[in-house]
């Protein structure tokens, strides 16, 4: 008993050492039990937020004002199915099943970033998405694509490559609607004000209140804590708020010499841990509509199974 | 739960005519055509590859990180396999 007790210290002593140097974490080393259900309750919930975000995006596909804008948005929400597959691939190489984590969603089980149970009213909106909720998004995952778990860095490096145009094609959307008519410029502002809050709540709680965090940088799964990224969104959004003429929505922002960034006001933490909760403006609604394709795909699966078990039954005859 | 997303492959990208295939990833697909179809989907929307392998992650046969120390040491003493270990006289070039 007592030495393989010794064993899992030295199992430890030779994590640590590797997290130490810098050394990724691969499917098959030997990792603790805490930081392998850390992971896998991160990159789940990262996949499935990848997987809900289409539908906010994906309600105003069909009603894009030109071919061009629908094009790019179309693409988009491609590009978000694809990140929700890479992050799913990257979950089950630490041992959970595609067909668990998607149980977990269903069933509510599993979380996804609260940002999505807001509703898309106007098409400005889909200018604040990308411009705003990716931007957050990207600020978060460039970070992470030095996470310590090997699967999950190669997966977000190529998430930060595509995600490139989408913040861009956000802001040119903003950009010319703050730049049209009085009507259209309001629709941009009335977007900005719905949208900001939401965003910054999208890095978490604050970092004393969240107790996983510093596991989590200990052991290099995060680089920076919520309120470090935050504040750098904050930094470089709020000139391009005021680049297109809007109005940060936030009287107590304030440029902050000795800390050589914003002052900003506090986040309605009753909001934000409410919609956690489960009881935002969408969160039902965004799980029916999951469930439903889920069950409306489920002949589609079972055509291609049955069509895979011929092929197979075929090749042994 | 009896659902089946199909079986896990991984996919294999060679970038360019001439160049090696490359892991990118892995798929989930029910047969070969539709894992090489997901496989083009999902990883080549934006001219990554020329060509592409799929190949069932069940089929794959891999060393064990525990290894890396015993499973490659017989390549560590054997210095003669590299260039530097010989002398050639002075003034001798293309060599
Ligand atoms: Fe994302
Ligand atoms: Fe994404
Ligand atoms: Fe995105």
């Amino acid at each position: 008993m007592n030495s393989l007790k010794l064993d899992e210290n030295q199992l430890i002593e030779n994590f640590e050492a590797k997290l130490a140097k810098n050394e990724m974490i691969e499917p098959k080393d030997w990792m603790p039990e805490q930081y392998r259900k850390h992971l896998i309750r991160q990159i789940s919930q990262h996949a499935h937020s990848e997987i809900i975000g289409m539908q906010p995006e994906g309600n105003w596909i069909t009603r894009a004002p030109s071919m061009r804008r629908k094009m790019v948005l179309l693409a988009k929400v491609q590009d978000e199915a694809g990140h929700g597959l890479y992050l799913y691939s990257a979950a089950e190489s630490m041992g959970i099943s595609r067909e668990e984590m998607l149980y977990q969603l269903h069933t509510g089980a599993a979380k996804y970033s609260s940002i999505f149970n807001y509703p898309t009213l106007t098409w400005a909106d889909m200018g604040a998405i990308g411009w705003l909720v990716d931007g957050a998004a990207i600020m978060n995952q460039v970070m992470l694509q030095r996470t310590s778990y090997g699967p999950y860095s190669r997966a977000m490096v190529r998430i930060c490559k595509e995600e490139s145009f989408h913040q861009r094609q956000g802001y040119e959307i903003m950009t010319v609607l703050a730049a049209g008519t009085p009507a259209q410029k309001e629709m941009a502002q009335d977007a900005l004000n719905r949208w900001w809050w939401p965003s910054l709540m999208m890095f978490g709680p604050r970092d004393e209140e969240s107790p996983n965090s510093a596991q989590a940088i200990k052991w290099k799964i995060k680089r920076e804590t919520n309120d470090q990224l935050r504040q750098r969104f904050v930094n470089q959004t709020v000139p391009q708020v005021e680049k297109i003429g809007l109005i940060v929505p936030d009287k107590d922002i304030k440029w902050n010499d000795a800390k050589n960034g914003y002052d900003f006001g506090e986040i309605n933490w009753d909001e934000f841990w409410t919609v956690v909760k489960g009881n935002g403006p969408c969160n039902k609604t965004r799980i029916a509509a999951k469930i439903k394709s889920h069950e409306e795909g489920a002949w589609v699966r079972e055509a291609a199974n049955a069509h895979a078990a011929k092929i197979n039954k075929n090749k042994a005859a | 739960m009896n659902d089946s997303q199909g079986i896990l492959w991984e996919v294999f990208i060679q970038s360019k005519p001439g160049q090696p295939h490359k892991h990118a990833g892995s798929v989930h697909a029910h047969d070969n055509e539709m894992a090489l179809q997901n496989a083009r989907d999902l990883y080549c929307r934006r001219n990554e590859g020329t060509n592409l392998w799929v190949v069932p992650a069940s089929a794959i046969v891999a060393s064990s990180p525990e290894d890396i120390g015993p499973f490659f040491e017989p390549s560590n003493d054997k210095v003669y396999r590299h260039p530097t270990f010989y002398t050639v006289p002075e003034g001798i070039t293309h060599m």
